[in-house]
């Protein structure tokens, strides 16, 4: 069998979708608290405490830019927690992929359904911020609603990479690289705190190869209001990401479950 | 369709290598509809390795394998779609109550959970678990896990139901319970493929086997036919530290003798005699019986200790 032969998604990927939410609901007490508490906090301290000494930020008040960006990073570590801990704990601890594909199920189906949750937790958690900056006052209008499926897409896009950390992963303390060398760098550098055209030129041009600095560039207009630039790119480099991630996730989780 | 002759799964020649070690070395069976199908072998037989691929879940590393007259792995969908598998070590779903393993299981073979109420009522009261149905999987004792297990592996109506050591690690009640419910199933015509090391199971459940090691297939036959063919009919078996003085005293009388720790096994056709001798001596414990399917195994497979 070859591993890398290009995955085929069929609609069994949404009985594995299914099962997480059902699995989810079990757990919303804690889920919800986590939605809203953490973006609450971040928009009240930062916002309001820095906000306070900073003013305005590209033309706007400082707790709008920060919301704007923090939907965005938001999407990013959901999608990320849940590609790699939770993905990681059924397909090896769990052995929930053993139980999976003894069905007509294949890799492809089970990881495009936890794609697809990955997606749809980060729109769970892009609701909750949304809410809280409107009741905050920073959200101008209804046009703001067009982030969430922008929020799903961003989900998919690092849920697609989290996946491929999950596949080579022996262990959870593995992820800790992935946090350290690519989520925390791209929290601070990608514009969710500070715009990026304030970073030297050479970290400008690299910064440009980072999702998360696409993903803020489509959440800032769409949250605060303001015009979007190429916004074609940006939702460009965010589906390749997940594209490409899917891909190779499904390839190496292959690899190591058909042996 | 098959034909009720045709087998429902057969293997010609299967090999599979895991780098440089070969698990399996090139096997052939047949598998007939309606039938209980042993793989019998001690652990690193290759037995499991050998049901992966039936299904699809391990790449062959070459021969042929098919199911339902369908091309294994080219079309193991199709197989596991209408295929049961109870694995060696459960994998219920633990965020689940015991009913929602079922139904949520169900809905991976495209069923919708709302369709499938009276199955997962069915599979309940056969695996005898009506009563804990909205309990969490980890309240479960081993036996119950299992008859889950097999509940959840019936959840498609099956043709086959593929069973990788189904009662290692069971208490004899519990394992009587699942030996009953197996039998029920070959009864409705379900055709089992079993992996075991225990003697009692096959020689329970199985109406064709072959007994397995380093890979291949060492023999394979019916339970009683496989015992004629390769050990005397009666055995005595010998314990104490007194046993070895009997040794040559057995062969003298025609007796094939095999020692096995502190204990002397002497085969024969016509044990009277060095029965007689036994009976007269002291301080020695022995046990007289029909040879059986383990005195088979350790024939074909030897009597050193394994891994």
């Amino acid at each position: 069998m070859n591993h890398w032969r290009f995955p085929t998604v069929r609609s069994g990927a949404f009985a594995v979708w299914r099962r997480n939410i059902m699995v989810w609901r079990k757990l919303i007490g804690p889920a919800v608290v986590m939605n809203f508490g953490e973006p609450t906090l971040y928009l009240l301290g930062l916002g309001f405490g820095l906000g306070h000494f900073v003013g305005e930020m590209s033309g706007m008040p400082y707790l709008a830019f920060l919301a704007s960006g923090i939907i965005a990073s938001s999407a990013m570590t959901t999608a990320t927690f849940e590609g790699m801990y939770s993905v990681y704990t059924r397909m090896d601890p769990q052995r929930t992929y053993e139980a999976l594909m003894a069905t007509p199920l294949e890799v492809d189906d089970i990881l495009a359904g936890e794609m697809l949750w990955c997606g749809t937790k980060s729109l769970f958690s892009g609701i909750a911020i949304l809410l809280v900056a409107t009741l905050l006052g920073v959200v101008p209008g209804w046009q703001a609603l067009w982030v969430l499926p922008v929020v799903f897409l961003i989900g998919l896009c690092f849920a697609g990479m989290a996946m491929i950390m999950s596949a080579i992963a022996s262990n959870y303390d593995f992820f800790n690289y992935y946090f350290v060398l690519a989520i925390s760098p791209m929290f601070i550098l990608c514009g969710v705190f500070y715009p990026i055209d304030s970073l030297p030129d050479v970290a400008q041009g690299f910064v440009q190869l980072l999702p998360l600095t696409h993903a803020v560039a489509l959440t800032r207009p769409l949250v605060a209001g303001g015009e979007l630039t190429q916004p074609l790119l940006h939702l460009g480099v965010l589906a390749a990401y997940g594209a490409v991630g899917f891909y190779i996730s499904v390839a190496l989780v292959r690899k190591r479950l058909l042996v | 369709m098959n034909t009720p002759s045709s087998p429902l799964a057969s293997a010609r020649g299967l090999v599979k290598d895991f780098g440089r070690h070969r698990a399996v070395d090139g096997i052939d069976f047949d598998i007939l509809r309606g039938t209980c199908f042993g793989f019998l072998g001690p652990n690193g037989a290759g037995k499991t390795t050998t049901l992966k691929m039936l299904l699809g879940l391990a790449p062959k590393s070459g021969g042929e394998l098919s199911v339902y007259d369908l091309p294994v792995p080219e079309r193991a969908r199709e197989v596991r779609a209408r295929t049961g598998l109870v694995p060696q070590a459960d994998n219920l779903d633990p965020d689940f109550s015991v009913a929602e393993n079922l139904r949520t299981y169900a809905t991976y073979f495209g069923m919708k959970p709302d369709d499938v109420g009276d199955r997962v009522e069915r599979l309940l009261a056969f695996a005898a678990l009506t009563d804990r149905s909205e309990a969490k999987t980890d309240t479960l004792s081993g036996g119950m896990k299992r008859r889950l297990t097999i509940a959840r592996a019936l959840i498609n109506e099956p043709e086959m139901v593929v069973l990788d050591e189904p009662t290692t690690g069971l208490d004899p009640q519990a394992r009587h319970i699942i030996w009953s419910r197996l039998n029920e199933l070959r009864e409705q015509g379900t055709t089992l493929i079993l992996t075991t090391h225990y003697m009692e199971e096959v020689e329970r459940l199985c109406d064709e086997l072959v007994i397995m090691d380093h890979g291949r297939i060492l023999d394979q036959g019916a339970p009683k036919a496989l015992v004629q063919r390769h050990v005397e009919p009666e055995v005595i078996e010998l314990r104490g530290e007194r046993a070895g003085v009997f040794a040559d005293d057995a062969q003298g009388l025609g007796c094939r003798v095999e020692q096995m720790g502190s204990s002397l096994y002497c085969y024969s056709h016509e044990p009277g005699e060095f029965l007689g001798r036994l009976q007269s001596a002291t301080g020695l414990t022995f046990m007289h019986r029909p040879t059986g399917l383990e005195d088979v195994f350790l024939k074909l497979t030897g009597r050193e200790l394994r891994d």
